[in-house]
């Protein structure tokens, strides 16, 4: 069974470990992904047994969870009969049905990975990862700084093991406390292997040890192999790779046994007590893994029945109202409310969801920025550039953060006399919080009078290979794909906005991701201002015009920013709108404010601490005093809750409260019979809101493993990432105060087209079809004509007949804050 | 007027009676009578402030009750007022208040929200006695309750691994203060005859003509409160544990560690300043470990990457600078460092997770590649060797291994053939031959007499350094605990001060809290078949009351003050003589191997990672 031949191969492994390893960027770009991409290519529920398995991660709700959920009535008994009948048939209904209730079931977990270097405990008595831990993530977390440390690592260009070599041969101390480790680190002839040898001995193990050995700090080795793979990820770059801290890491592991032992230890393979079960061996089906499948199918479709009944109940009419404007919002969950509310505050006017990036794809640099920031969907790889000029505002500062502070001398003085200062910012900061340098602001993102660089100029026009802007041909093409996967091409409104989505916060470690994300995890107010001009620009218009959609000159339109934290809108370049527009413009700008403070109040259902029955904009002033403070670790509550995606028209949804946890893609079937903008939209759908989804049920389900636990001791690590305490492992995933509120159920995507056109559709792209393929994605279609609904699984579309008819009625959408903090079931709204 | 300074002990003590007794559910109430709490004493603290500014600040020495009295023994609590009180008790509660009210928000919905205000609440307790206190062994209680709420608050996640495993490590660095602080009660004990009031230090003839006729006394007294202050204070060769304690949440870690536990150690060389100011080489000393400190922490703190570890390590610094200032005598100097340090660090720590936003940010405008620092002037060879040094923490950690935990576990593990059965079989013979011994102590040779005390104190010694290595029983560990104090009474027992209510005294409480230990460990090992020593088990998850019941028999076998042994152990003390140094620094160490081996049954089994893992567990490293 010992294969003591040429079975390992470097290059395959370093390849399968950063598959596996958490992908997550440092804490600037954090975007929402899959935590388990890796296991993308299985069947969803394939997946959670396999990933739980072997890693150890807890991928569902505990039985007593769901049980519990049972109690409450949040899953319906009939749902949960119907599939176990579904899955286990009419004659096993009752056996499983008592299985599911009642049985009991071990549900300890005793994870493939750690096995076999458990063996250095077992066998030799020795704690290994609590000697070499601290160090390794020490000198790691130096090495990659991005600006904490005063005094940085020495020769942090080179790659690390060269730094590291250099540092060991010029100084007078060692990493290392003998002599072996060391010189095998400056001899540069070592391989990996033959550290391996000294270590694992028999050479089919080593992989599995070296994932056993990168799988105790998944936080450090999945930085690692990020930056590795997106260098420029790092603002200050870094030459690290997966291969040098793996060979540092044995080094040091080699110097802890030599310190311990001697250099006389056997390697592990000699020691084991038995071989343990390769990582990637198959895995068996449990009975607990059918029965944890069933109870989260019922707890799904429980809600799922809920939202196409809510939507069955819609009436989709060609009544074409005369529109006093039309806003263009972010598909994002969190405009889901704002948008019911602009609507019930101005019954003309009309909401359309779209991504938040609308369709532009670019790197913004702000005024004496030294970067580039994407602000179009991280997959996407632009090739222009829009710069900002002409910007008023100065960037401030705040003592706090000054590395001087830490200095002796100056230290000396500055807590002599700045530090009562502190005290006073303390108490200001307790009893009255207010904006100050350390908050993030989503409206900081671009100066409000600066100029955009979003015209191309010259053929020369360029910086590096970016193009500075625009031709009118390409603003064409983009403005045209926006209004044609809304559905948006006739009976413009007079004004018409487009409103990007960014957040405020303080304290926030992950700021970026309560950003847009369809902008890259930031604020989406450039794209927002730039698709304003080029829909404004009369050259643009006149070629649209050619291509058939004809905005009339009585049609303006105009930038915007959504504030999701604090429940602000800014407009930009009010100025270019004529004075009528101006005019229509001022009554609108009402409608906003009315919408937000009614926005703010519902949202504010969920924050304990705020008495939602007071007057709407007392409410709001309070949930605006939350993005500042300094001890509010929920700014806003971000996509907690987040359910469904609904891609079709606004009156499928327009007289229904989704509860702020749809997104919502306004798409019109009628100008796309052959679903080829409907495979654009999903192209994006799946990735972001699939992404968005999962991360939350992941982060949900395993907070300890898969999320981030309490934000509350987090620590800031080298600007990149937080873990707990100072020799911690970096944290992935999302932090408990993110997710306390969500319902861990996956994504539920409704389309409204002819289901073949659809299986037609999502299988001319591999990498979508496989998130609906493999159910990672719940994806139903509804039929246009017949209004009935079409369920897709084991790659074909089944007819599905609902248990609710009817939803509940609210007279009044201002009615829901008052409905108390918990999740809402989907209510049909009362129109006037 | 004066008596009212009772009061700022009293009202957090009530504060945190009350506190204990809010079920956990009522997250409003619980901050409710916690921030009410600190606020009233804020009111109070300057009513009186100004009050006592008003009446020509004099000193305010205040003889409260004796505790137990006998002949030529007088435990008395004692509390006192000047301006060293008044700065620190006005820094104390407006960073306390301020803390509590920013809590409130901070921890909603936190599992563990009550047990946060009990540990905040029992902490400012505890740092009002030290404050507060008129002679050291007042001192010594509040000292205690702050040793025990660190504990608390650096655990408070108790389910993972690191916060357990550090709150354990500072803890032990606290019991190495604190057994400096035990001896300089005993030596001054001696010195004095009688328990000695800080207001009586101020008395320049009396200290001077005591210390003039025991000039040895008087160094190691000072001494023993130096090594006290710096392990507190995190100060050289202790400084590591400060950037380890930051596990608790951020408030929590601002507030102690960015604030005031950190300062008690300067906060008890000021209160003896008085004692040692005439000594001039304990003058240098201070001062010298202040630099050495402040150099160090400097280095280190330049090149920390993580944002808390780098304040941590500048408070250090500063609070080295500290040092100086109070040895060389600027009292006043030191007091308004003392406050402005601690609001710069309590604020720095609070708002340090906003320094991703801000720097990135900074940064993305300010790019400069980075610039040179001093030390690139520095030949390459110097300058790797500081950074590499300073990135090891100066190897603070691992000597603290090297020299302290290591040998007292290799120790340890010569005793392995002790079993709970052969001690049953070996110790307690022993003990009964030793009980026999003193039975017929008259006529035994005196020089034996002389001895024996030691050698039963060793061995007592011997048993509870077993006790912290113990790997495998829980109830062994148990046992030779409540057997160290046996031992401890029959050395004691020999000195010719016998008094047998002093012995129960002091063994009443060993017996009670080792029975309901006994009972908390028994009942545990019934429902989970097997504990062991070798790992955290983290049973607190399923057995919270278990836990809490353990917790305070611990204490209470720990000599903590909530029964009769807390008093017994200063008993003790006063039963040895001058000349038995060794028998004292035997007794000294006893006590502090006691409180750490019980805190380390407590961590062992009830604290850390859950051995069951149904439910969701952090990873080791997490």
């Amino acid at each position: 069974m010992e294969s003591k031949g040429n079975s390992f191969d470097k290059q395959h492994v370093l390849q399968e470990l950063r598959h596996y390893l958490p992908a997550q960027a440092p804490l600037k770009d954090f975007v929402h992904h899959n935590t388990l991409h890796a296991f993308q290519g299985l069947n969803f529920f394939e997946a959670l047994l396999e990933s739980s398995t072997i890693f150890g991660y807890k991928t569902a709700l505990s039985l007593k969870e769901f049980r519990t959920l049972f109690q409450q009535r949040k899953i319906s008994r009939r749902i949960l009969e119907r599939i176990i009948i579904d899955k286990k048939g009419d004659s096993q209904a009752l056996i499983w049905s008592n299985k599911v209730h009642h049985a009991q079931y071990e549900e300890t977990q005793c994870p493939r990975i750690g096995a076999l270097r458990n063996t250095w405990k077992e066998a030799y008595k020795i704690d290994l990862d609590s000697m070499v831990h601290p160090v390794l993530f020490r000198i790691l977390c130096s090495y990659l700084d991005q600006g904490i440390s005063i005094w940085n690592f020495p020769g942090e260009k080179k790659s690390l093991l060269d730094a590291l070599r250099e540092l060991e041969k010029n100084s007078f101390t060692s990493f290392f406390r003998t002599q072996r480790a060391r010189a095998l680190l400056l001899d540069e002839s070592v391989t990996l292997e033959l550290l391996l040898g000294l270590l694992v001995g028999d050479e089919s193990l080593f992989e599995q040890y070296i994932f056993d050995q990168q799988f105790e700090h998944p936080g450090w080795s999945g930085m690692v192999s990020t930056i590795e793979t997106n260098p420029s990820t790092l603002l200050d770059s870094r030459n690290c790779s997966l291969a040098d801290l793996i060979f540092f890491e044995c080094l040091l592991e080699i110097d802890v046994l030599d310190n311990h032992f001697g250099e006389i230890w056997a390697p592990i393979s000699e020691k084991m007590i038995s071989r343990p079960t390769a990582l990637f061996a198959p895995v068996a089906k449990t009975e607990l893994s059918d029965v944890l499948q069933i109870w989260q199918e019922a707890y799904e479709w429980t809600f799922y029945d809920q939202v196409l009944a809510g939507i069955s109940s819609a009436k989709p009419s060609d009544e074409k109202i005369d529109k006093s404007f039309q806003a263009f919002f972010c598909i994002d969950d969190r405009e889901c409310s704002i948008r019911r509310y602009v609507e019930a505050t101005d019954e003309r006017a009309e909401t359309v969801g779209t991504p938040g990036h609308f369709n532009l794809d670019f790197y913004f640099q702000p005024e004496h920025g030294k970067f580039h920031t994407k602000v179009c969907p991280m997959p996407v790889q632009p090739k222009f550039l829009i710069k900002e000029t002409n910007k008023a505002s100065k960037l401030k500062t705040d003592v706090h953060f000054n590395q001087k502070t830490h200095g002796l001398l100056v230290g000396w003085v500055l807590t002599h006399t700045f530090g009562f200062w502190s005290a006073l910012r303390l108490f200001l900061s307790v009893f009255r919080p207010s904006d100050s340098p350390s908050a993030v602001s989503a409206a900081k993102h671009m100066d409000k009078n600066s100029i955009l660089s979003y015209e191309n100029q010259a053929e020369n026009d360029r910086e590096g290979d970016l193009q500075i802007g625009y031709t009118i041909p390409e603003m064409t093409d983009r403005l045209e794909g926006l209004l044609r996967s809304t559905g948006i091409v006739d009976h413009f409104a007079p004004l018409v906005y487009f409103v990007g989505h960014g957040a405020s916060s303080v304290n926030n470690t992950h700021y970026a991701g309560y950003d847009c994300g369809a902008c890259s995890g930031r604020p989406g107010s450039v794209n927002a201002r730039v698709i304003s001009a080029i829909a404004n620009n009369p050259e643009v218009r006149r070629l649209l015009a050619t291509r058939g959609i004809v905005i009339p000159e009585t049609t303006q339109f105009c930038g915007a920013l959504h504030d999701t934290s604090k429940d602000e809108i800014l407009f930009y370049d009010i100025e270019v709108l004529d004075s009528s527009h101006r005019i229509a413009h001022e009554k609108n700008v009402a409608t906003f404010v009315k919408a937000l403070d009614l926005n703010a109040q519902e949202r504010s259902r969920r924050f304990m601490n705020i008495d939602s029955s007071m007057e709407a904009s007392k409410v709001h002033q309070l949930v605006k005093k939350r993005t500042v403070s300094l001890f509010e670790p929920r700014p806003e509550l971000n996509h907690a809750t987040n359910a469904i995606c609904v891609i079709g028209r606004r009156e499928l949804t327009k007289a229904i409260s989704l509860d702020r946890r749809s997104f919502l893609n306004s798409y019109d079937y009628r100008i796309d019979l052959d679903g080829k903008l409907l495979l654009g939209i999903l192209n994006a759908a799946a990735p972001v809101c699939g992404g968005i989804n999962l991360e939350y049920y992941f982060s949900r389900v395993d907070n300890q493993k898969l999320g981030a636990g309490t934000k509350l001791p987090h620590n800031v690590m080298g600007l990149i990432g937080v873990a707990n305490g100072i020799d911690g492992d970096l944290r992935t995933g999302l932090p408990n105060q993110m997710i306390e509120v969500h319902d861990p159920i996956r994504m539920f995507i409704v389309v409204e087209h002819f289901p073949s056109a659809v299986l037609e559709t999502i299988q001319r792209n591999a990498s979508t079809y496989e998130w609906f393929k493999n159910e990672w994605l719940k994806l139903v279609v509804r039929h246009p004509e017949s209004g009935a609904f079409y369920v897709f699984s084991d790659g074909k579309f089944n007819h599905y007949t609902g248990f609710e008819t009817t939803v509940p009625c609210l007279d009044d959408v201002r009615e829901i804050p008052t409905l108390g903090a918990e999740n809402l079931p989907i209510y049909s709204i009362k129109t006037a | 007027m004066e008596k009212m300074i009772v009061l700022f002990i009293i009202i957090p003590l009530v504060g945190f009676m009350i506190s204990l007794v809010v079920p956990s559910r009522k997250e409003n109430v619980i901050s409710f009578v916690s921030v009410s709490t600190i606020s009233l004493q804020l009111i109070a603290a300057i009513g009186f402030s100004f009050f006592w500014l008003w009446n020509h600040h004099h000193l305010i020495d205040l003889k409260e009750f004796s505790v137990y009295k006998a002949t030529d023994y007088d435990f008395y609590i004692q509390f006192y007022f000047d301006r060293i009180t008044l700065v620190f008790l006005l820094i104390g509660v407006l960073l306390t208040l301020l803390i509590t009210v920013y809590s409130r928000y901070y921890m909603h919905r936190e599992s563990g929200y009550k047990r946060f205000f009990n540990v905040i609440l029992f902490f400012y307790l505890g740092y009002n006695i030290v404050v507060f206190a008129g002679n050291l062994e007042t001192l010594f209680i509040g000292w205690e309750i702050l040793g025990i709420s660190s504990f608390l608050l650096i655990a408070f996640y108790r389910d993972r691994y690191l916060p357990v495993k550090n709150a354990v490590k500072v803890f032990s660095i606290y019991r190495i203060g604190d057994v400096g602080l035990i001896l300089a009660m005993w030596l001054s004990h001696h010195l004095w005859l009688t328990n000695i009031s800080f207001s009586r230090l101020n008395d320049y003839s009396l200290v001077h003509e005591q210390l003039s006729h025991h000039t040895l006394i008087g160094v190691v007294i000072s001494l023993c409160v130096l090594v006290s202050a710096t392990a507190k204070s995190a100060q050289l060769p202790f400084s590591s544990w400060l950037p380890r304690a930051m596990e608790g949440p951020t408030p929590s870690s601002a507030i102690f560690y960015g604030s005031l536990s950190v300062h008690m150690g300067v906060f008890i060389l000021m209160r003896t300043f008085h004692f040692w100011e005439h000594q001039l080489s304990i003058r240098f000393l201070i001062g010298f470990v202040g630099a050495a400190t402040s150099v160090v922490a400097t280095l280190t703190a330049r090149v920390q990457s993580s944002v808390k570890s780098q304040i941590a390590y500048a408070s250090i610094a500063q609070i080295g600078l500290i040092f100086i200032e109070v040895a060389a005598g600027w009292e006043v100097f030191a007091l308004i460092h003392v406050a402005g340090n601690a609001f710069l660090r309590t604020y720095q720590l609070l708002v340090s997770p906003s320094v991703v936003s801000y720097k990135i940010r900074e940064q993305f405008y300010n790019f400069v590649p980075r610039s040179k620092t001093i030390e690139d002037s520095f030949p390459k060879r110097i300058e790797n060797t500081l950074y590499l040094m300073s990135l090891k923490e100066w190897s603070l950690d691992s000597l603290m291994y090297q020299f302290l935990w290591n040998p007292l576990k290799r120790f340890g593990n010569k005793l392995n053939f002790l079993h709970f059965k052969t001690v049953f079989l070996i110790v307690i013979p022993v003990y009964v031959v030793g009980i026999v011994l003193l039975a017929n102590r008259s006529a035994l040779d005196p020089l034996l007499v002389n001895y024996l005390p030691g050698i039963f104190a060793l061995i007592g010694l011997v048993l509870v350094m077993k006790a912290f290595t113990e790997r495998t029983s829980v109830r062994l560990s148990w046992l030779l605990v409540i057997l160290n104090h046996f031992w401890i009474a029959l050395a004691i027992s020999f000195n010719e001060h016998f008094d047998v209510v002093h012995i129960l005294l002091y063994l009443s409480g060993v017996v009670l809290s080792g029975t309901i230990g006994f009972l908390g460990i028994y009942r545990l090992k019934n429902q989970e078949g097997k504990l062991d020593m070798n790992r955290f088990q983290g049973h607190v998850y399923e057995h919270p009351k278990i836990a809490l019941v353990f917790l305070l028999a611990c204490l209470g076998l720990a000599g903590f003050p909530i029964t009769p042994t807390f008093l017994g152990e200063d008993l003790i003390f006063s039963h040895i003589h001058e000349n038995q140094f060794f028998l004292a620094l035997f007794v000294a160490l006893s006590f502090i191997m006691d409180g750490l081996a019980l805190i380390r049954i407590y961590a062992r089994v009830f604290l850390g990672p859950h051995s069951k893992t149904y439910h969701q567990v952090a990873k080791r490293s997490s």
